[in-house]
């Protein structure tokens, strides 16, 4: 498919779900918390919605006008999935085009690429690259040493996909034909396996000592130990979720990469107030009051349907607190946090354009 | 992930009433002996497998849990908190005394394992070269697929053990968290297929006497590897694949023997998933490929629903009452129950499409018994909040 979205405006309904702040554009932030970054890794617990995420943040970052790699490295084609396109190839493809916004101080239009990497393709590309092995390139093949290479060979297949991360960073004009970009947004993997997949002349210590891989890898680790990163992670208002993350910080931290922001994922609405919020968890809302409001309102009043309310505001208000609990861990973390709404009709593109704005007007992007 | 198997199913189908996951049944039936919970991360698959264990146990099994990662608080309350490989008895399992049932809980270490199969198979002096050569160390503890064959290893132990010693008669496994569920069926075939590889034989070869000479094409091979990763690389290799020839003499059929257990009669699977495209997704995969497979299916459980609301506000109507009251109202609750109802319309939108999603894989799938298990305010992390996922379970 060669059609390639189209980036819309920024949309700022969905903030009053965001914070519950009064004046929600008040907040909007003008620039970027991370305009050094260049890469950025996007990792977080299975569940969270760390592809999301992800996308969102490619998209922030063209809005502001850049050009943007969005890479992924798991096989699961969800980018394709989530813009709705044909399923991605080893080669860098458009997916969405920025419009042409109306102020005259941004009127390039950023353009978001995306590229699936496949560790096969990438090692072949690497020897075509680097070794000219002509002969020796094709009997690895045959001998199966590129299968081996990839799935078993330990931290090969790691290797391989942040090289080629690494590659699409690092690029510049003495590079022909290629593209540059101004930011790469990775989409990694999860939070347990981040920092040694990060970590490349660590996992490859024990087995290339010396020769050519081994100084790629040590290259490598310079950009990613570099300010020139940054490694979010993707969290939702849940005891083990949370866990994860302040491990994960730890883990990236010991290892000497640069933690990033947390991004909050699938925050619930937060239509009610605190002091209703109490009330609600107690049991204690006006439930004649409330009737007649209902009523006010021409809704049809029925016994089921309060109890149904009041039920649910109490559901409500029990996980609101405990949200409240984990949020306080999360912001004892001391990193730039980012909350996201929960869609109750799911993540379609146009959610994606919506998380987007949500980044781009938090900061992040 | 492309998939590369066609799409198994009833071809031509509407969505009819689904039939109920019957868990109590499925538990109660003593030739139930491996119940597998899979499914892809983030789904619950710990919690569920955790539940249905402390269910067969308090309805008189003998029950051991093989857990993958729980959450630290529920490790905790089921006294596994410490990392050691080996089940432990559960306290506070209600009715032992009555039935005879019992739960012991164990958390899987991938390595510990591995190492403890080396360390059976090899004298003391060879197993010591293979827990230190840098391969072995990294395909023991980082390789992909290593923890879904070693949840299989562990499984076949506790299933030796449990038949010669009658310690327990219902084994629940809980599968590693990858991103795709076919991962822990996949696994064992990718590790055995890659010790029977070309590759592999080649390195071999010269051990194996001065008969079989390397080819000129082996020694491209060589020449490459050396030059790129350097020359230590390819010895420790070649040591590494000779050790393991060895000691894993018995791999495949150990492999094998795992996967045929898998297939007999008093296996049951279950597949669990969240009620999100990706997780039924994947879900759909896994079912057709148990099918294929031959595998028995006992259902799908499908955790984290949105319990329907009470009443018949539909999500349009009570956004519309909700705008009205913020118009016209001006009582000192309008902006309570104005939220009341956006809550009320978030719920019933979220209720619908999950609905929907599950219309449609029943659909695909309608032979697949089900189990929808509503969300709970709060996370689960003791006997207390298993027993009430149990419960949930059992009412379909």
């Amino acid at each position: 498919m060669s059609r390639t979205r189209s980036l819309p405006t920024v949309r700022t309904d969905l903030l009053r779900q965001v914070g519950g702040r009064n004046d929600p554009l008040s907040r909007v932030s003008r620039v970027s918390d991370w305009p050094r970054v260049r890469l950025h890794v996007v990792t977080g617990k299975g569940g969270t919605g760390k592809s999301t995420v992800a996308a969102g943040l490619a998209l922030g970052l063209a809005s502001r006008g850049k050009d943007v790699l969005l890479c992924e490295v798991e096989g699961r084609q969800g980018i394709a999935r989530m813009f709705d396109v044909d399923p991605l190839p080893y080669a860098e493809r458009r997916i969405a085009t920025g419009l042409r916004s109306d102020g005259p101080a941004d009127d390039t239009a950023g353009v978001v690429h995306a590229l699936h990497i496949d560790a096969e393709a990438a090692l072949m590309e690497y020897l075509a690259m680097y070794y000219r092995l002509g002969r020796a390139g094709r009997a690895l093949d045959r001998f199966g040493v590129i299968e081996f290479a990839t799935t078993i060979a330990p931290g090969v297949r790691d290797v391989l996909l942040t090289g080629k991360v690494y590659e699409a960073v690092q690029r510049n004009s003495r590079n022909k034909g290629a593209r540059e970009y101004d930011a790469v947004v990775l989409d990694a993997p999860p939070t347990g396996r981040i920092s040694q997949f990060l970590n490349v002349s660590d996992e490859l210590a024990g087995l290339a000592k010396v020769g050519p891989v081994k100084h790629q890898a040590d290259t490598m680790m310079t950009l990613f130990r570099s300010p020139r990163t940054a490694i979010h992670f993707v969290t939702v208002l849940e005891e083990m979720p949370v866990q994860e993350t302040a491990d994960g910080i730890a883990q990236v931290r010991a290892a000497g990469l640069p933690v990033g922001g947390v991004v909050v994922n699938l925050v619930r609405p937060r239509d009610l107030r605190v002091k209703d919020l109490a009330t609600a968890r107690k049991g204690e809302l006006d439930r004649a009051a409330i009737s007649s409001d209902l009523t006010a309102a021409r809704v049809d009043v029925s016994n089921g349907l309060v109890d149904g309310l009041l039920g649910e505001a109490r559901d409500h208000a029990v996980r609101r607190a405990l949200e409240d609990g984990q949020r306080k861990l999360v912001k004892d973390l001391g990193l730039p946090t980012y909350e996201l709404p929960r869609l109750a009709q799911g993540v379609d593109l146009g959610g994606l354009y919506e998380l987007a704005a949500c980044l781009r007007d938090g900061g992040m992007a | 992930m492309t998939r590369s198997h066609p799409r198994v199913g009833p071809l031509a189908s509407r969505a009819t009433s689904r039939e109920a996951l019957d868990v109590d049944a499925l538990l109660d039936d003593r030739r139930t002996g491996i119940i597998v919970c899979c499914g892809s991360g983030g789904v619950g698959k710990t919690t569920t497998s955790a539940a249905l264990a402390l269910r067969a146990a308090e309805r008189g099994r003998k029950v051991v849990v093989l857990t993958i990662d729980p959450a630290r608080r529920l490790a905790q309350s089921m006294g596994i908190a410490a990392l050691d490989n080996t089940p432990r008895p559960v306290a506070g399992v209600r009715g032992s005394a009555d039935h005879g049932g019992s739960l012991d809980a164990m958390m899987l270490d991938m390595k510990r394992t591995f190492d403890e199969v080396v360390e059976s198979q090899a004298t003391p002096e060879k197993a010591r070269q293979i827990l230190e050569n840098p391969f072995y160390v990294a395909l023991s503890s980082s390789f992909a697929g290593t923890q879904e064959y070693m949840a299989m290893e562990k499984l076949g132990q506790l299933r030796r053990d449990a038949a010669a010693a009658g310690t327990y008669d219902l084994i629940v496994v809980d599968t590693p968290p990858s991103r795709s569920a076919l991962d822990f069926l996949d696994a064992p075939e990718r590790l055995s297929s890659f010790l029977d590889g070309r590759l592999v034989r080649m390195l071999l070869a010269p051990a194996r006497g001065p008969a079989r000479l390397m080819t000129a094409g082996f020694g491209l091979v060589t020449g490459a590897l050396s030059r790129i990763l350097g020359g230590q690389f390819l010895v420790d290799l070649q040591t590494f694949v000779a050790a393991l020839d060895t000691v894993f003499g018995g791999f495949r059929a150990r492999a094998q023997q795992t996967y045929a257990l898998l297939q007999a009669p008093g296996t049951a699977f279950l597949v669990v998933a969240a009620p999100e495209n990706d997780a039924l997704r994947e879900a759909a995969y896994f079912v057709e490929r148990l099918g294929e497979d031959r595998m028995p299916l006992a259902g799908l459980v499908v955790n984290r629903a949105s319990p329907a609301a009470l009443g018949s506000l539909s999500a349009d109507e009570a956004m519309g009452a909700s705008a009205r009251l913020r118009r016209e109202a001006d009582s000192p609750t309008a902006a309570l129950t104005a939220g009341l109802l956006r809550l009320h319309a978030d719920r019933e939108r979220t209720v619908e499409r999950e609905a929907a999603l599950r219309e449609r894989f029943a659909a695909a799938h309608p032979t697949v018994a089900t189990a929808v298990v509503p969300a709970l305010a709060g996370d689960v992390h003791d006997l207390e909040g298993l027993r009430r996922i149990g419960e949930l379970l059992a009412q379909q």
